[in-house]
């Protein structure tokens, strides 16, 4: 009985009594929504243009905040180091379609996302071998520190890290819209066939998105690492994207960040009201239970459309 | 269990309904597909429906199967009346089929692919399976044996153990009826057998197809667009045109009617 | 000219759905049991049996449940690490509350609770497929490694959730704890490995196998012709997580001995997950394969460099073998998908038309 009361409503006269602290709770939750949010994205990108799940996007954090790291501790200025680690990603996404993609390219998408599974390795690797694999503190002067609204304490960084991913998408948004290439890319991943019958370089496709895909892991590793250095187990975190993306649905962007976060408020809550009383670190599981159970319910995720297959 | 009894009584009654789909309405978000469509099918015939393209023909087979659930109307097999079934107990009342687009099972080989048309048929349990030796011997040999002549019966042997993606179009279709055969259904439903086929894969299965509901007594429902076919072929035949029947009745009558005529030539001239 | 099968006709059906149906291959695998029963034992040193052979065994029978989800019946899973902590964890369970068990059986009776696991978490496969799949298995990884570390009652209440293996006698000889020779170690696991493979082979080789491959390369058709998905899908989950249940209690008691939950962590699903992509996906010999030979590369990695005298450090081997998996798993995806047990075919049949080309 008591139990079941410390489970079922326990928790609920604690949120009454203090509500500051829930809503700060909440704000906290959100912050590491969008910081799921912004390596979401990410795989969104890749989905979009070519219907593969790129389960290296963690990876690609990882080593796009390590090679940033490294460029710095080279002694070159911010803004040398940032153009730097673009065009090493950018030099990594052209690898990945030469050796990775291109030779995939007829096979089911599942063999793909395999494939990537290996390439999350080898990112890894490579970027651990180059780099080093301590723990490495990243410091590009974002703001730091706190200040009150009201009661409520928020953090700068906090505001920052919401604001690029507002920004991300907006000029992710942007590029779909206005530019020859984001028309190419809405081509292909309405049909691949088609696109390439009027002559769209498929290949020169996947490169721009993965691209793409890079710049957006870099952001998302300044965030990350400047939160919490970068290290492997951003691998980890980024992971929790996965059930993000399956709870937005694929292939939307806002789908993402609505459902990063849903899943970062909720496991933040989640953990301090209920985890505690379950001996903690619940966030490790929760996204993913979440998502499972979800997904039993509805399939098609929290924005997609039940389709009925045909044979 | 079905007594022997009432077996043998069915196959001397020909010509008594085994399915009949009464006002049957499917729609895919706005789209018609079928639009208050009766039809039925008698024991021991060959059924023919015919249509142009995106009329509703495989929506109708799907309907029959269990793999769509119109919103409308009921399907009657063997005096047994549904409305939701899954597609597996439907197969395991007695109705099988093929696919317009073959749906084989790519890994496997032929013989493989026609054994799982006895799945429904094998019995033995998972762990008497795990030891193989004995009571499962006998039921895959059993078993084995009327697929071989099955496969016999279809002129496949030369490619018993080949896997089936290596197959040229022709024969993938002709494995496909074998797996469909090897569930000795009451009702085998044929979508488009010969669609792409040349002309001498198409007299064979042709023969196939009238030798199964000769020699074995099994009542076929046929999708063809080759006309010759069908009047050689069909006792009946139903014509659907977006989604509606607009005809029904025997080959020659149905050639001869003006709708079908209309419905044809509109096609053809879109 | 030595591997034909040439004039071996088959007079029965029996004869012709035999396991091995050609007499050359039932002579090899007879000899590689030879070797492995009454050569290995003996000349091997106790180094070999522990770090190359034992976990080469233990991870076929994981690799051999993986296997029959993710390769016979395309279910891919990432959970197979969380499956292996559950027959972990009840072996270790049991043994400690009923110690007079045999451990033999504990290792069997583990497998059950990881396969009632099993079926659980694999009920969403009955309303989604492919990648959505993959990640809701990441559940029962992160749910269960959770699960053992902070529930202080699997692990009987050590202070860090870690638990070591007791030692165990079967017929008056010590097979797990403290003092068991490698050698009994060795042929207990060795023995586990042929059972299993045995009737596992059978299994896909029967009914239970055609549901499963034909749920696997179109489940859409598989439905049509009367198998009911729900039960090929679910006893693919069953067996596939009791099998990763017993290996992972294999893992624990006769490999690690004493483990924390970080040694079931999603690593290890990758890592199982990589053995059968190696070794060959769909194949009992793949999953023997992919084990042995991802089992080998990180021993390979770290003595071989020594060997040849070339200085390298923990860090930069662990990185390269990190890199090499990865590029592995890429290279057979792209050159040969059916792995290792595919390329071993090939160099049969070129056997076969030996001295010809073709
Ligand atoms: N699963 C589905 N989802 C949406 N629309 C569908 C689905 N299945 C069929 N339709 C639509 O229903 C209509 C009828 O399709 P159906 O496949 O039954 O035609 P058909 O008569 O078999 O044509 P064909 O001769 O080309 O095979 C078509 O407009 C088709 O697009
Ligand atoms: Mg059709």
């Amino acid at each position: 009985m008591q139990v079941l009361f410390d489970f079922l409503i326990g928790p609920f006269f604690q949120i009454f009594e203090a509500p500051i602290f829930f809503v700060e709770v909440v704000i906290g939750g959100m912050a590491a929504g969008i910081m799921y949010a912004l390596v979401a994205i990410g795989f969104a990108v890749i989905f979009k243009a070519s219907g593969i799940v790129n389960f290296a996007q963690g990876a690609m954090v990882l080593f796009a905040g390590l090679t940033l790291v490294g460029f710095l501790q080279m002694g070159a200025p911010l803004w040398l180091a940032l153009i730097a680690t673009v065009v090493v990603m950018v030099a990594l996404a052209y690898a990945v379609e030469r050796v990775v993609l291109g030779p995939l390219v007829n096979q089911p998408l599942i063999v793909l996302f395999m494939a990537t599974i290996g390439l999350s390795f080898v990112i890894e690797g490579f970027g651990e071998l180059a780099w080093g694999s301590d723990v490495h503190r990243l410091d590009v002067g974002l703001p730091r520190g706190s200040f009150f609204v009201g009661d409520i304490m928020i953090d700068r960084f906090h505001l920052v890290a919401a604001g690029s991913a507002g920004a991300l998408v907006v000029a992710i948004v942007l590029f779909m819209q206005y530019t020859k290439f984001g028309r190419a890319l809405r081509a292909v991943a309405d049909d691949h066939q088609a696109a390439l019958s009027v002559g769209i370089p498929l290949r020169m496709i996947w490169v721009i998105t993965w691209s793409i895909a890079g710049v957006i892991a870099l952001v998302a590793g300044v965030m990350w690492g400047t939160q919490a250095g970068i290290q492997f187990s951003l691998v980890l975190i980024a992971f929790k994207a996965l059930p993000v993306l399956i709870l937005g649905g694929f292939n939307s962007i806002t789908g993402a960040i609505v459902a990063g976060l849903i899943i970062g408020v909720g496991e933040t809550v989640f953990e301090v009201y209920w985890g505690q009383m379950m001996g903690g670190a619940t966030e490790n599981w929760f996204a993913y239970v979440v998502a499972m159970i979800f997904l039993f319910f509805r399939p098609q995720g929290l924005f997609g459309e039940r389709i009925i297959e045909r044979v | 269990m079905r007594a022997p009894a009432t077996e043998a009584a069915n196959a001397t009654e020909t010509g008594k309904t085994v399915l009949s789909a009464e006002n049957i309405s499917l729609t895919f978000g706005g789209l018609k597909a079928l639009r208050d469509v009766s039809f039925d099918v008698k024991k021991g015939e060959i059924r023919a429906i015919i249509g142009p393209n995106g009329a509703g023909k495989t929506s109708m087979l799907n309907c029959i199967n269990g793999f769509y659930h119109p919103q409308e109307g009921t399907i009657t097999f063997k005096g047994v009346a549904r409305r939701r079934a899954r597609p597996d107990r439907i197969a395991r009342q007695g109705i099988a089929r093929t696919f317009q687009n073959v749906a084989l099972f790519k890994g496997m080989s032929t013989l493989d692919n026609i054994m799982t048309g006895r799945l429904t048929k094998m019995h033995t349990n998972f762990l008497l399976q795990a030891i193989y030796w004995g009571p499962n011997q006998r039921e895959e040999i059993a078993h084995r044996e009327v697929c071989e002549r099955i496969i016999d019966f279809l002129e496949i042997e030369h490619i018993r153990n080949t896997p089936v993606g290596r197959l040229p179009y022709g024969l993938q279709k002709r494995v496909e009826l074998a797996r469909a055969l090897a569930m000795e259904p009451d009702l085998l439903l044929l979508d488009e057998p010969m669609a792409g086929m040349n002309l001498e894969e198409k007299q064979d299965m042709c023969r196939f197809i009238l030798d199964t509901n000769h020699q074995l007594g099994t009542t076929i429902v046929l999708i063809e667009h080759d006309m010759g076919v069908v009047m050689d072929l069909s006792d009946r035949v139903a014509v659907l045109d977006y989604g509606n029947l607009i005809a029904d009745g025997r080959p020659d009558d149905v050639q001869s009617d003006q709708r079908v005529i209309d419905a044809y030539l509109g096609v053809s001239h879109q | 000219m030595f591997y034909r099968e040439a004039g071996q006709f088959k007079t029965s059906y029996a004869a012709d759905q035999a396991i091995f149906p050609i007499l050359q291959d039932r002579l090899f695998v007879i000899a590689v049991l030879a070797v492995a029963y009454l050569v290995i034992p003996f000349i091997s040193t106790p180094y070999f049996l522990v770090t190359i052979m034992i976990p080469s065994l233990i991870f076929c029978i994981a690799a051999l449940g993986l296997n029959v989800l993710t390769g016979y019946a395309g279910q891919l899973s990432l959970g197979t690490g969380g499956f292996m902590a559950v027959g972990a964890y009840a072996t270790f369970k049991m043994t400690t509350m009923f110690p007079e068990l045999n451990i033999v059986i504990v290792f069997l009776l583990s497998g059950v609770f990881a396969a009632a696991v099993g079926v659980l978490f694999g009920l969403p496969s009955l309303r989604i497929k492919g990648f959505y799949l993959a990640v809701a298995t990441l559940a029962a990884q992160f749910f269960l490694i959770w699960l053992f570390n902070r529930v202080g009652w699997f692990s009987n209440y050590d202070p860090s959730g870690t638990i070591s293996m007791p030692p165990r006698d079967v017929f008056g000889i010590r097979v797990v704890g403290s003092g068991a020779a490698p050698e009994v170690r060795y042929l207990m696991v060795l023995t586990l490995v042929v059972v299993f493979c045995l009737l596992v082979k059978n299994l896909v080789r029967s009914r239970m196998g055609r549901t499963w491959m034909a749920v696997r390369d179109m489940d859409i058709a598989a439905e049509i012709i009367g198998i009911r998905l729900m039960w090929a899908k679910l006893s693919a989950f069953a067996i596939s997580s009791y099998l990763c249940g017993v290996a992972g209690g294999l893992y624990f008691a006769v490999y690690l001995r004493t483990v924390e939950t970080i040694a079931f962590d999603v690593v290890l699903s990758f890592v199982v997950l990589f053995m059968i992509i190696v070794g060959g996906l769909g194949s009992v010999l793949g999953s023997i394969l992919g084990a042995f030979f991802i089992t080998a590369i990180p021993v390979i990695l770290t003595r071989a460099p020594h060997d040849l005298g070339i200085p390298i450090s923990v860090d930069m081997a662990q990185h390269l073998e990190v890199i090499i998996f990865g590029s592995l798993i890429i290279f057979f995806l792209i050159v040969e998908p059916h792995g290792l047990a595919r390329l071993w075919q090939i160099a049969k049949e070129k056997l076969r038309r030996w001295p010809f080309p073709y």
